[in-house]
């Protein structure tokens, strides 16, 4: 029998705005041991349903409008507050988003694992300390926790993202909860990284036979691990069924086009680079940062080697896509060749002439050549400078434009990014994440550059928009005949899109060549498993990787 | 953080110097002179007196002079209360000016906390108006106004409380230290509203509600830590500044602390007085804010780790 049945939720927020929808009409249920996977895009509501069933939402805005849900029996919505302590304690546990944010820097996990046995409403159930540790230790080992004896008085700073969402995963099972909600737990986190802990909550939710329900936009990272899938859209369920009939029986138009939109193959188009003609050659480049704090003899520790001897020609015309996990130094090594980060040593060449060495005045008519776009379009653009303003800066700068027309010259760019020319007078914030992006890369080839460095361009957009934006890329480089360096985490995104890729790893280039002879064949260890951590939106193969491990 | 302590103790030297130099330099270009007085006094006196102060040589040799006796911790002696070195005066109204600005301070951090932590639990509520509304008035009150006023509500007009003194009659030491300690406690209970409610948007606390913790576990272990270190870095600016802006208070309520020397050494153009005290209070001032950024690091385990491994 199913062990939490939600029916009608409706969450609204009361904003100064007007009234929110948030979660309109929401119906499912879970069952002992079964994995419910909701899927849906940023603002689908998806987070908003679980949240709601543990009172974890700011109230106000947010106000529960009707529904119930119950969990065994009882409803979540209307308990008492010491009642839904109880639930919390005992019953339903959550793996947050951000392991970086959602444990407290200032106590030693130690501290955070024990504190709801220790501290429990029930007294024939509260631990001692001790108890509680060894407890803690057992579960800290039983995640992947080297040391767990050692590390359970270490702070969560000491531990990389993939540990501390180990550490998550631990807190959450401590008190033996019968569901565990898991909203986004691997977004945070580099492929390789992903796999291991879809692998990690798989084993643990079937050794303790747990109901999970488990949140996210990645259709990949639900296809191995869901029983059943729950498709939502602006707060309300646009399909539910079992996992294989939604992946490769949908009817519905909007799964449809989720399921469309995942970048899925290699690059239609041909490779546009003729000749041999280099346009950028970087020759044993090192970016170094001293650490500020660190002052030890040992020059290893003395600095971070971020861009660690690289050299690497981008031929004119091609589009060469950068991968690497986070803290490979692929974006600084974006910035280092565009002498936007202060370089230690080696040469940066473009169109045969040596950059590196020139004084930012030098720079200035090479700058009109080479762009960049940003990967945060939220933090990217200035909030107080209107489309049009953004837009005609650097033609005006770079005396591109004059006066007399420049109004014509930024109308012609937004229609060239897809905007409408009415939306020119207006501010960053009034518009979405893809149309951002849209007047960043607006911005990046108003100079009408030869090359353009693109840093995860794509990586803060639903899938959906990520697509339009990755087409949009591709018709530009066509149109304008521009050569791209493609930076990104994402392989699936970097194969629909490059002609040919570096592997970077550690400030290193592990691997490069063609991008399908590369996907066919790879010869590095490490390219190996990184291609084989990428999740598929194909639930058998997912299946039966999983179980292969 | 030995290492960074020295650091900053290194810091404070050329400091020191310039506060020492442009003070020096102030004071002797301020018309007038310590002997000049209403009453005719004979040139011949005026002329001994000098001497006897080496007022008499170039002012940039009295400089000289004055930094090497500062340099071994003399101060010189005083102008106007003759027979008396600026390090005695010092002496004398340090401790009852220390206990002062202390008293003041546990005033100040006690409701100060309490009022904005309070505050940040209920935001835009009365819980939050109310204190808020409070702090904003003990923001714009000077202690000049304050400390009349609760001489009359608590001295006369109920007759609880002593009107003047210190440590003369029990509980003369209350109004002087709520007056000392209003402004205070309304920046500090600012300053930890917005801590507070910094903290409580954080993902770390909506992950110990869903641990199921109580709301009072929440507040006291989870967020309080983060939220007062804005109140921390402000202790050592704060506790100079009560120091030093006791004379007010010590005025008012007729305390024989170090702030009344100090206005006195003003008026009096008394140049020892004024240049050893200034000194001694730009030196607890550096003293104290060394002290509240070291507090701050070490509450921070992250930048604790940094200053450590640094070592």
């Amino acid at each position: 029998m199913a062990i939490l049945e939600v029916d009608g939720l409706k969450v609204y927020f009361h904003t100064r705005n007007g009234v929110v929808k948030a979660v309109d009409d929401v119906s499912f249920s879970v069952d002992s041991g079964e994995t419910l996977a909701i899927v849906g895009e940023s603002g689908s509501g998806k987070s908003v349903t679980c949240y709601s069933l543990l009172d974890l939402l700011p109230k106000p805005p947010a106000k529960i409008e009707g529904g119930t849900a119950l969990f065994n029996g009882k409803d979540l919505l209307t308990c008492s507050a010491a009642e839904m302590r109880q639930h919390r304690c005992n019953d339903i546990a959550v793996i947050f988003q951000d392991p970086m944010t959602s444990l407290n820097p200032y106590l030693t996990i130690g501290e955070q694992l024990i504190e709801p046995l220790i501290y429990h409403p029930n007294k024939d159930q509260v631990k001692s300390r001790p108890e509680a540790k060894s407890k803690a230790v057992a579960l800290l080992d039983e995640v992947g926790i080297i040391d767990p004896e050692v590390r359970f008085d270490c702070y969560p700073h000491e531990f990389s993202g993939g540990m501390r969402q180990r550490v998550m995963i631990a807190m959450a099972l401590i008190t033996e909860p019968k569901l565990l909600i898991c909203d986004e737990p691997t977004t945070a986190l580099d492929v390789t990284i992903q796999a291991q802990i879809l692998e990690l909550i798989k084993k643990l939710q079937e050794s303790r036979n747990v109901a999970v329900i488990f949140i996210s936009h990645d259709l990949g990272v639900v296809a191995g691990i869901a029983d059943k899938v729950l498709v939502m859209c602006d707060g309300t369920v646009r399909e539910a069924g079992d996992t294989d009939s939604i992946f490769y029986n949908t009817q519905n138009d909007y799964t449809k086009k989720l399921l469309a939109a995942i970048p899925e193959g290699a690059k239609t188009l041909p490779n546009r680079a003729t000749g041999n003609e280099s346009l950028v050659e970087v020759n044993n480049l090192k970016t170094y940062f001293k650490n500020q704090l660190n002052t030890s003899k040992d020059s290893d520790k003395r600095f971070i080697k971020a861009v660690d001897g690289i050299s690497l020609t981008i031929t004119r015309g091609e589009i060469l896509g950068l991968v690497g996990e986070s803290g490979s130094g692929k974006s600084t090594l974006g910035r280092s060749i565009l002498q936007l980060a202060p370089t230690t040593s080696g040469s940066v060449k473009f169109a045969g002439e040596t950059l590196t060495g020139l004084t930012p005045n030098q720079l200035v008519p090479w700058r009109r050549k080479m762009q960049m776009i940003f990967q945060d379009p939220y933090a990217s653009l200035n909030p107080r400078m209107t489309v049009f303003e953004t837009l005609s800066e650097p033609l005006l700068y770079h005396g591109i434009a004059n006066k007399h027309n420049i109004a014509s010259q930024v109308r012609q760019l937004m229609d060239d990014v897809g905007l409408s020319q009415a939306q020119v007078r207006k501010y960053p914030h009034e518009f979405s994440g893809g149309q951002r992006q849209r007047i960043a890369i607006g911005r990046a080839i108003a100079t009408k550059p030869e090359f353009i460095i693109a840093d995860e361009p794509v990586s803060a957009l639903d899938v959906t928009i990520q697509a339009q934006i990755l087409d949009l890329i591709l018709d530009l480089v066509e149109r304008h005949n521009l050569t791209m360096m493609f930076i990104s985490h994402d392989l699936s995104v970097v194969r629909y899109i490059s002609d040919r890729v570096v592997i970077m790893n550690k400030g290193v280039i592990v691997e490069q060549g063609e991008t399908e002879a590369l996907w066919d064949s790879p010869k590095q260890a490490y390219t190996k498993d990184l291609l084989a951590a990428i999740p598929r939106a194909d639930p058998r193969s997912e299946r039966a990787r999983i179980n292969n491990r | 953080m030995y290492r960074f302590a020295f650091g900053r103790l290194l810091q404070a030297i050329p400091v020191l110097l310039v506060v020492i130099t442009v003070t020096f330099f102030l004071v002797h270009s301020a018309p007038g002179g310590p002997f000049s007085a209403d009453k005719a006094v004979p040139p011949e006196v005026i002329k001994a007196l000098e001497e006897q102060y080496n007022l008499n040589q170039p002012v940039w040799q009295q400089y000289v002079s004055y930094l090497g006796d500062v340099l071994q911790g003399d101060f010189g002696p005083s102008f106007k209360y003759s027979g008396r070195t600026v390090n005695e005066l010092i002496a004398a109204g340090l401790p009852v000016t220390a206990e002062l600005a202390l008293y003041a301070m546990l005033v100040a951090l006690g409701v100060g906390i309490t009022a904005g932590v309070g505050a940040a639990m209920r935001p835009n509520t009365l819980q939050d108006y109310l204190p808020m509304t409070g702090a904003m008035i003990g923001i714009c009150m000077p202690s000049f106004l304050l400390g009349p006023l609760l001489v009359l509500i608590f001295g006369i007009h109920l007759d609880w409380l002593p009107v003047s003194g210190w440590g003369d009659i029990p509980g003369d030491k209350i109004l002087p230290s709520i007056t000392l300690g209003t402004g205070y406690a309304a920046y500090i209970a600012r300053l930890s509203r917005g801590g507070m409610l910094e903290v409580l948007s954080q993902d770390y606390i909506r992950t110990a509600r869903a641990k199921g913790l109580s709301e009072r576990l929440i507040i006291v272990k989870h967020a309080l830590r983060g939220g007062l270190i804005p109140v921390v870095a402000f202790l050592g600016p704060a506790f100079a500044g009560l120091l030093a802006g006791s004379f007010v208070v010590e005025t008012i309520f007729q305390i024989p602390g170090m702030g009344r020397f100090y206005v006195q050494a003003a008026f009096n153009r008394d140049y020892t007085l004024i240049l050893g005290m200034t000194i001694f209070l730009s030196t607890l001032i550096i003293l104290f804010n060394l002290l509240s950024d070291m507090l701050a690091i070490w509450l921070n385990p992250k930048l604790r780790h940094e200053i450590q491994g640094a070592k």
